[in-house]
């Protein structure tokens, strides 16, 4: 794989639920499920209900729960705008 | 005691209580200001990223959205007034309802009828009391208002912005928020924006670096335009109400802090006009006795 990374934001209203580097952010848009690398092509998807996986740098994977909103990606920046969210 | 030394004690007595009462209210509201404050950074990173989004779609897609498209001959609009649930906060809630009366003002000189919106129990009183009508109106979270307050409002606000202006009359062609800006603990401005139909993105944020890359959209634009629309006015209307509950608690603040301020003067000049009248009193007592004592001595002198 290569070194580049993801920079993940994500975001509710109310609060940045999540921040910082990850290899991989996986969700679920209307179209189906979408697992999103570095390098990925500039996207602007809906999100359903449902789970939003983050696999950090570190390993470590986190799993979010969440209801309706976005997810964009530009040049290696992922952004999770989620109406709710719980881990 | 005399009764005027009575009285003044009764009244700074009644000054002094009040003055804990405005001071207890003046240390609430200094800690939630704070608490306000975050929770508006706390919900700008979502703003901000929303904007980045509808800018991207708004730049790469001609699709015409319902909540983008400028009516030809507009006909009503509405007005969303936010202010406070209680009083003692100064002009706070005044200076919003007249800034939204210059607003209608100058809505109605465009020919448009004006439907409004009221969020907070004074802009709902100061309507009710001059029989103004009022379309809808929202009380109970002036001052820690939540995303699902301001998705309950934004519902009812886009649905009457999407009915047909021409032919239903619930819908209105324009929206327009009136709210407080938070800018600094001293300072919080009444200000009114128009929300719809959108005018060019402004982002209160950075400006996005560079160009904007060419997204693909999944679905379809259109498609992410329908969904996105709504979320942006939601946040919008989040952000004006967080502002306005932060412009609240500023406000009460300083108008308690005068209050307490005044209180102090009062007890002040109080306390010296009791101690004038405790004094007044003494030198009456002295002369009393001194002339009853005067009396005594020249009677018994004239009976020898």
């Amino acid at each position: 794989m290569s070194d580049k990374v993801l920079t993940v934001e994500f975001v509710t209203p109310e609060k940045r639920v999540w921040s910082g580097k990850a290899t991989m952010v996986s969700a679920r848009t209307l179209e189906g499920d979408l697992g999103i690398l570095p390098d990925h092509a500039p996207l602007l998807g809906v999100l359903v209900d449902g789970k939003v996986t983050i696999e950090s740098v570190d390993g470590s994977s986190q799993e979010f729960n969440v209801s309706g909103g976005f997810l964009s990606v530009a040049n290696n920046r992922v952004s999770v705008l989620g109406e709710s969210a719980t881990q | 005691m005399g009764a005027q030394l009575r009285i003044y004690r009764r009244r700074i007595r009644s000054v002094k209580a009040t003055k804990k009462i405005t001071r207890a209210m003046e240390l609430i509201s200094a800690s939630r200001i704070v608490k306000a404050q975050q929770r508006v950074s706390a919900s700008t990173p979502y703003a901000n990223e929303l904007t980045r989004a509808v800018s991207a779609v708004a730049t790469f897609s001609n699709t015409n959205h319902p909540l983008t498209t400028e009516s030809a001959s507009p006909k009503r609009a509405a007005v969303l007034i936010i202010t406070a649930d209680r009083g003692m906060a100064g002009a706070y809630s005044s200076s919003a309802i007249k800034e939204a009366d210059g607003l209608v003002v100058t809505l109605k000189a465009r020919g448009l009828d004006v439907h409004t919106y009221l969020v907070g129990r004074k802009a709902v009183n100061y309507f009710k009391f001059r029989n103004r009508p009022i379309k809808n109106s929202w009380t109970g979270f002036s001052d820690n208002p939540t995303y699902a307050h301001a998705k309950m409002i934004s519902d009812e606000l886009i649905s009457a912005f999407i009915a047909d202006a021409q032919v239903d009359i619930n819908g209105v062609d324009e929206l327009h928020i009136v709210y407080t800006e938070f800018k600094s603990m001293i300072t919080q401005i009444a200000m009114n924006k128009r929300m719809l139909p959108l005018e060019v993105v402004e982002s209160d944020g950075p400006a996005p670096a560079g160009l904007l890359p060419m997204y693909e959209f999944e679905p379809n634009a259109g498609e992410v335009l329908n969904a996105l629309l709504p979320r942006y006015i939601e946040s919008r209307v989040y952000n004006a109400l967080l502002q306005s509950a932060a412009s609240e608690h500023a406000a009460r603040r300083r108008a308690m802090k005068s209050a307490t301020d005044n209180a102090d003067e009062l007890i002040k000049s109080l306390t010296r006009l009791a101690n004038a009248a405790r004094q007044a009193e003494i030198t009456q007592e002295i002369s009393e006795i001194v002339g009853g004592a005067d009396a005594l001595a020249s009677a018994s002198a004239g009976s020898e």
